[in-house]
């Protein structure tokens, strides 16, 4: 389809106007984390700043043990990450290339439990990893992800039902066993799919707040979010800390986002149809 | 012989068994057990008491707040998915633009959904504050004196809503994927016949994406009863609880002022709502769904035919 210019350039323009609303916050957020105080908050106010104080970030830093947090926040991460990836790709399998009794059934059991809100189960589940012992350890945030989680299952299985059936026909031939199917042709092949769940969780989690709001005590347990949602609380007036920490959290998903931005799409475009 | 078939039957289940425990001890388990939570006194120190209906009476007669909070959440909901889905829907139209550099643009509309509600909250905290906030500056360049947005009760709710309005970027990814996958050849022929641009958007666009609609119109009403997170930490349900939203209440009644049975039975009037409005949407959707499959596959036969059978 060919446009004309006009057309071309109108488009442009709006384009540029939706991009400052959603970059701007940022870049202004940038600048200023560079700043002192008395100019963050100065009348009217400045783009740049006066001088580039790079130590705002590392007195920001130290200002609490963000190192801590930083270190439970990839634990979690990490932890919940490989369980997903791992139990999702399983259980999709299982849905997605066998037949059996009550398969139907359970997968529209496995699609309605995403109708439900977590503000319905959190309460018992506090008391269960209460009762568990779970409460104040990261265990509550990192063991239920190695149980699988309906919509990445669900992700996964789309992916997989593409898959002509021949596939396994020969590697059975062979005299491969289910699992042995499972983990060296199909993990493989599901690799895209296993990214985008992987990337998906990792954002998730890193941004989670109410989980571990709810199931953290100490700070010395605490996760980046829930640090610096702590941190927000107790220096509200100063802001140019809480803007050093805001960027670093920022950072780490935005770049994962970035390297992985296909299979997002891809995936985003599969998940619907 | 009989041994073996009996474990090559047992293969698939187990294969699905991660979820099954999972599903029975972190969905349905507590899922149950709220309900039954929900006709008890439980404190979170003392022991349970058996009190009937008396959590929902006491909701909708003598509790004045939770009245209150379901419609602050109705209200944000009834603002607030529409607005997203419009903004959503253009920036999908504005990205499967075929112009040069596009995807940069996609890039950077979806960057902010991959950032945490906690720095969400202290970014649009700091812009939007009243006394050196920038967006009251640069309304100010324009003559307009902004209002104090966090401590006005009646721009408060504005604020959370343009402050999540910022996360629109994965609905927008959702339009345009289902957009991109119209064939071209249908607007060539539009074109040929002399429909224009608004008349193409409207005749042939809109009506093919009505079930993607449709999804986001859902998955958007489920997740406005739920914000929690963005209201907790930028208004705290203030100033003078206008953005106390339901799911707050609820969140607050269970773990702030420990009533565990009471929040339960908030949670679980939550899930009816939802599922009435789910329900409704659902019923309506007869009137104003278009699946190709109905509709003769006018366009998209083919290539999406995959769609129909897997739904």
């Amino acid at each position: 389809m060919k446009m004309s210019k006009i057309s071309k350039t109108i488009i442009y323009i709006l384009l540029g106007i939706m991009a400052l609303y959603f970059l701007s916050p940022f870049v202004y957020m940038l600048f200023t984390a560079f700043k002192t105080e008395a100019e963050a908050v100065a009348y009217p106010p400045k783009l740049f700043p006066a001088k580039w104080l790079w130590q705002n970030f590392a007195d920001a830093w130290n200002a609490q043990p963000f190192g801590t947090f930083l270190w439970n926040s990839l634990l979690v991460t990490v932890g919940t990450t490989l369980g997903q990836v791992i139990s999702c790709s399983l259980v999709a399998y299982g849905f997605a290339r066998f037949n059996f009794k009550g398969k139907n059934v359970l997968f529209m059991v496995l699609l309605s439990t995403m109708m439900i809100p977590w503000d319905v189960t959190m309460i018992p589940q506090y008391m269960e990893f209460k009762m568990f012992g779970w409460i104040n350890t990261l265990k509550p945030l990192i063991i239920p992800a190695w149980f699988g989680s309906a919509y990445y299952i669900f992700l996964m299985r789309q992916f997989l039902m593409g898959i002509p059936k021949d596939f396994e026909e020969a590697a059975r031939i062979d005299g491969a066993n289910a699992f042995q199917i499972y983990w060296k042709i199909f993990m493989p092949i599901l690799k895209p799919s296993l990214i985008l769940v992987g990337v998906l969780n990792m954002i998730s989690v890193w941004n989670d707040y109410l989980g571990p709001l709810i199931f953290l005590q100490d700070r010395s347990k605490y996760t980046l979010a829930l640090g610096l949602a702590a941190f927000k609380g107790v220096h509200e007036t100063q802001i140019i800390p809480m803007l050093c920490i805001t960027i670093i959290m920022i950072i780490p998903p935005i770049i994962i986002f970035i390297i992985a931005q296909k299979y997002i799409v891809e995936g985003t475009s599969g998940s619907i149809k | 012989m009989k041994q073996k078939r009996i474990s090559r039957k047992a293969i698939p289940y187990l294969f699905i068994l991660p979820w099954i425990i999972g599903f029975l001890v972190f969905t349905i388990g507590p899922l149950i057990f709220s309900l039954v939570m929900s006709f008890f006194d439980w404190p979170l120190a003392a022991d349970p008491k058996f009190v009937g209906f008396g959590n929902y009476i006491e909701m909708f007669t003598s509790d004045k707040q939770f009245s209150k909070s379901l419609i602050i959440s109705l209200k944000y909901a009834a603002i607030f998915v529409p607005l997203n889905m419009i903004i959503a829907l253009f920036l999908a139209m504005l990205i499967t633009q075929p112009v040069r550099g596009v995807k940069i643009f996609r890039t950077i509309f979806y960057i902010p959904t991959v950032i945490s509600g906690v720095a969400v909250s202290i970014l649009w905290g700091w812009i939007l504050n009243g006394d050196y906030g920038v967006l009251n500056y640069l309304l100010s360049l324009l003559g307009i004196e902004g209002p104090k947005w966090l401590v006005d009760p009646a721009w408060a709710i504005l604020a959370v809503i343009i402050a999540s309005a910022f996360g629109v970027g994965s609905m927008m990814l959702i339009f345009y994927t289902d957009i991109k996958n119209i064939p071209i050849d249908v607007y060539e022929a539009a074109t040929i016949d002399g429909a224009n641009p608004a008349r193409q958007f409207f005749s042939i666009t809109l009506p093919i994406i009505t079930p993607t609609i449709l999804f986001n119109l859902i998955t958007s009403i489920i997740s406005s009863f739920q914000q929690v997170t963005l209201v907790m930490l930028l208004t705290g349900g203030g100033p003078l609880k206008s953005t106390y939203f339901y799911g707050l209440y609820t969140y607050n009644n269970a773990f702030k002022h420990h009533k565990l049975g009471y929040a339960s039975a908030n949670a679980w009037v939550m899930f009816l709502i939802i599922l009435v409005l789910t329900a409704l949407v659902f019923k309506s959707s007869s009137a104003w769904v278009f699946y190709e499959s109905e509709a003769g596959g006018v366009a998209k036969k083919g290539k999406k035919s995959k769609r129909g059978g897997k739904r």
